[in-house]
């Protein structure tokens, strides 16, 4: 075991011997607030990391966890506890002993960035190590190579202002690969980026993560992030551990109440409508200009075997086929009124459950229709399938 | 009270001012030392280094016209108190900031003295600096002092104060002590700060350099002083003209933009 904790409480306020007292004698967070006006920040929180994993720690804000996480390097003194990393006691430690022991075992990556604006990127990254009184040539050296690690060669001159929000956490990230540490605490560090930047640092730390061989503790709100990092993920509620366990056991075998609104909710956000998934159509007939011949015009010429029949303003009048296109021109008929079907048609908001279900015994694309019958795209059952299989991957 | 602490305290009040008469007189002796001329083309040199030509420029004419005005020397004494008084305001003022923002006793000790000095008119501790002191130059550099420091403290203490506990935080989780968060955290984050302290200081400096010629201090508030008492506005003039040049120059040269 890298990091063993256990019977770890934090008490905000006043007295906090006092209100540890009353905690143990069963008085809940709020009746300790009343009583003694300080705050329960952790609860008897208790959990091992093992060597080389992400283990993830959940909970809306509020929950504790941040604090948590500052309590294995002790940033924030816990009221009363054990914690073990590698077999020290860091409860321990005194003041000298504790920052050596930051400076050789555990570095960290901020919410905010924490990056200091009046240094450079090198200069930030170099930080730890300038900490450490490290050899100025060969701080360079370890701070280029973590600045490359993350991707930011060739920013090194840039002060960090002049990054976007998902390089200056590359440049957080840095700062702490630099220092080499075994531990690394990451305190919702993607949080405040935007989902694109977000998922592409979290690709970027699991690619690190591969060629590094280090213990990474994982604070975060979102589920989906804890379920595609975490090799284990603890759920925090008022600062207690209310579940500890790997992704499908956190999914399948959810212990409260708690947890399962917030797989649920997770989930239900999670599912996509047929507005997200529908295609633009590449060709459309449209019912008051064009004949058969057009009809037949159009489908070769962009290799369909249907094409959908629109009136006015986009009014969906109904879906026309390649074969009774060709057979009807054969007859020599001149309109397309007896060949036109009319398909099932989905909801803009409908989803995609449902959709599979309308679309899986139909041999053309689903209409999106809007509630006026306008036309707003297509929907083709690959499409369906793999955002099915997208999300069941998950 | 007065007689108590000179009768007491006199040995370490001499040597605190003979060091001040020290360095204004090696002060003065460094910039009377070369021809007036080669110290405007210095100083507009500086200003275009710190800033830019067009203040260099004007450094050069606003020296040139000062020197033209006969005023040159009692412009060099102003100066050199000028900076005696802002080295010692700021080697005494910045530490006391930095103290402040750490120590929750001092900050509560220094609030009122330092209400009590920003809003004491200067004329009545000039008495006690002429009866430390004596007449001249070293009471009106300890007047200056006592005038000019609140500003370098009370920002310092601010610049200090409002660094991002993210940032101190970031320090403390890398295992950096208390030095370390302060020359590498805490001084350049709240360096805007503090040079806004420096420039007051500068300024305030400058505004007593009339009062403090009451005391016997030379400079530029000698003749406007002189001036007033035999009415005589032509050299009033010249003399107040050199001040406001010399405020401008400094404070162009060491404010912000």
């Amino acid at each position: 075991m890298k990091i063993k904790v256990k019977d770890l409480y934090k008490i905000f306020g006043k007295n906090p011997q006092k209100s540890l007292s009353l905690l143990e004698e069963g008085l809940s967070k709020d009746e300790i607030l009343a009583e003694t006006g300080d705050t329960v920040g952790i609860n008897d929180a208790g959990f091992d990391v093992k060597e080389g994993e992400i283990f993830v720690i959940m909970g809306l804000s509020g929950s504790g966890k941040s604090t948590l996480i500052r309590c294995l390097n002790r940033l924030i003194e816990p009221t009363r506890g054990k914690i073990e990393i590698d077999g020290t006691d860091i409860m321990s430690l005194n003041k000298n002993e504790l920052r050596e022991f930051r400076k050789e075992k555990i570095a960290m990556v901020f919410q905010n960035f924490a990056l200091f604006p009046y240094r450079t990127v090198q200069e930030n990254a170099e930080f730890g190590l300038e900490v450490q009184r490290v050899e100025k040539k060969e701080r360079e050296k370890k701070a280029k190579k973590a600045l490359k690690q993350v991707g930011l060669e060739g920013w090194e001159d840039q002060k960090p202002d002049q990054l976007s929000g998902g390089m200056q956490q590359r440049v957080g990230l840095a700062r702490a690969l630099a220092v080499d540490t075994d531990i690394l605490l990451m305190d919702e560090p993607f949080s405040a980026l935007d989902p694109l930047i977000k998922k592409e640092m979290q690709d970027k730390l699991l690619d690190l993560y591969e060629h590094i061989d280090k213990t990474i503790v994982f604070i975060t709100h979102d589920l989906d992030e804890a379920l595609k990092l975490g090799d284990r993920i603890a759920i925090m509620k008022d600062g207690e551990i209310v579940q500890i366990g790997n992704h499908e056991e956190i999914l399948t075998e959810a212990e409260n109440d708690y947890v399962k609104e917030f797989v649920q909710d997770v989930n239900r956000s999670r599912v996509l409508c047929a507005e997200d998934i529908m295609d633009k159509p590449v060709a459309l007939l449209y019912y008051e200009q064009d004949g058969l011949h057009t009809a037949l015009h159009k489908m070769r010429k962009h290799d369909l075997s249907s094409i959908f029949v629109v009136g006015k303003n986009r009014k969906y009048r109904g879906i026309v086929e390649l074969e009774e296109v060709v057979s009807s021109l054969n007859r020599k008929d001149k309109s397309i009124d007896d060949i036109i079907k009319k398909v099932p048609a989905a909801d803009p908001a409908e989803n995609l459950d449902d959709l599979f279900a309308q679309i899986a015994d139909l041999d053309t694309p689903l209409p999106v229709l809007d509630d006026s019958g306008k036309l707003k795209g297509i929907i083709v059952k690959t499409t369906v399938l793999a955002n099915l299989a997208g999300k069941n991957l998950k | 009270m007065v007689n108590f602490l000179i009768n007491n305290f006199s040995g370490p009040l001499n040597s605190f001012a003979s060091i001040i008469e020290y360095v204004i007189g090696h002060i003065e002796g460094m910039l009377a030392f070369p021809h007036p001329l080669i110290l405007i083309i210095l100083f507009s040199l500086l200003a275009w280094k710190l800033k830019n030509i067009k203040l260099s420029v004007f450094v050069a004419l606003g020296l040139a016209l000062v020197l033209n005005l006969n005023m040159w020397e009692p412009l060099i004494i102003t100066l050199a108190s000028i900076m005696t008084s802002v080295i010692v305001a700021l080697v005494v003022g910045i530490p006391i900031g930095i103290l402040k923002a750490h120590n929750r006793a001092v900050d509560l000790i220094t609030r009122p003295i330092l209400d009590f000095m920003q809003t004491i008119p200067p004329f009545v501790y000039l008495i006690p600096a002429l009866m430390f002191f004596g007449l001249g130059n070293v009471s009106g550099v300890i007047a200056t002092v006592v005038f000019a420091i609140a500003p370098p403290i009370r920002l310092t203490y601010l610049g200090i104060k409002q660094v991002d506990t993210e940032l101190k935080e970031a320090g403390h989780a890398f295992g950096a002590d208390w030095w370390q968060i302060l020359l590498k955290i805490e001084l350049p984050s709240a360096m805007p700060s503090i040079m806004m302290g420096i420039n007051q200081c500068i300024m305030l400096s400058l505004s007593m350099v009339v009062i403090a010629a009451m005391i016997g201090a030379g400079g530029l508030g000698k003749p406007v002083l002189r001036s007033l008492n035999v009415v005589d506005i032509g050299l009033g003039f010249e003399a107040g003209l050199g001040v406001v040049i010399i405020a401008m120059i400094l404070d162009r040269m060491f404010g912000r933009d």
